[in-house]
């Protein structure tokens, strides 16, 4: 019964919150008719969450939005350098393959998300098993150095946050 | 509102346009669609970031309220930004890019976008 009621336990709090922020108050009214969306729109959109999302480490999440802040400011100023300075000829884009360990595809969503919104790199396309995923990057004298840093700060942590 | 709050929130704002200005620039110089994709994820995150945050800042001391607002916004950019990026290149990939102009990929299944997913009833990758 409460698993019919609340398929997706965590996007329930999620919308919730959502409301709340984008009412700006934290009336009774507004917190039920939070709710309300909380409930129903995990039920109506159950058919295209097969199986639940599963978070192990709440903490580790919260690591790790720290570390992509930290990682989009210092990559902006560095993108910021390359694109004011460096001459077009002078730019070695690459194509590199980062071989994956994450199964889910939640977390593997999470993680081409962040590398995208990390300037420098960009995920083109996973591969047609999702073992693994295609980015670009804008410049990079060493491409070995940057699937190392995606696999050590993103995905790292991202294992241990999802099941 | 003090001045040194009135000189933060110009600092943060400031600093906002220039993101956005070098992403545009960016637009401009770079020469090809893969290196130019680059140009518009500056401007989504530090760009609107820092005039989010002026925003805040300037609510905050203003009028004494914290402004939430702008966390949704960054939310939705967040959430948007990728997968906007990603249609963009997948659309020029599919356009003017042969499968033998990009690296192998790590398994025996080719890359998504030439290949099938290989046929299994559960264990189905998913194209984010």
């Amino acid at each position: 019964m409460i698993n019919r009621l609340f398929p997706h336990p965590i996007l329930t709090v999620m919308l919730t919150i959502t409301w709340l922020f984008l009412a700006h108050s934290s009336s009774l009214n507004s917190i039920l008719f939070g709710l309300f969306l909380g409930i129903v729109i995990p039920i109506g959109t159950a058919p295209f969450w097969p199986d639940r999302p599963a978070l192990r480490n709440p903490l580790m999440i919260v690591e790790y939005i720290m570390v992509v802040m930290w990682d989009i400011v210092v990559a902006n100023i560095e993108v910021a350098r390359i694109i004011l300075f460096k001459p077009n000829k002078d730019m070695r884009p690459a194509w590199v393959t980062v071989p994956l360990q994450l199964t889910s595809p939640e977390a593997i969503t999470v993680l081409a998300g962040t590398i995208t919104l990390t300037p420098g790199t960009v995920t083109a396309m996973i591969s047609a098993d999702g073992s693994c995923l295609l980015v670009h990057c804008l410049h990079t004298d060493n491409p070995d150095a940057v699937v190392a840093e995606i696999k050590n700060r993103y995905e790292r942590r991202l294992l241990k946050a999802f099941r | 509102m003090s001045i040194i709050a009135e000189i933060l929130i110009s600092g943060v704002i400031v600093i906002g346009g220039l993101f956005g200005l070098v992403g545009s620039y960016g637009m401009i110089k770079l020469p090809d669609t893969m290196r130019r994709v680059h140009a518009p994820t500056k401007a989504t995150t530090l760009g609107i970031g820092g005039a989010l945050i002026g925003s805040m800042t300037y609510f905050y001391f203003a009028e004494g309220i914290f402004s939430l607002h702008e966390l949704m916004i960054t939310l939705f950019l967040f959430l948007t930004a990728p997968v906007t990026a990603n249609f963009i290149s997948k659309t020029y990939m599919a356009d003017s890019l042969k499968e033998s102009d990009l690296p192998e990929t790590s398994s025996k299944y080719g890359w998504a976008g030439y290949n099938d997913p290989p046929e299994e009833e559960n264990e189905q990758p998913k194209d984010n």
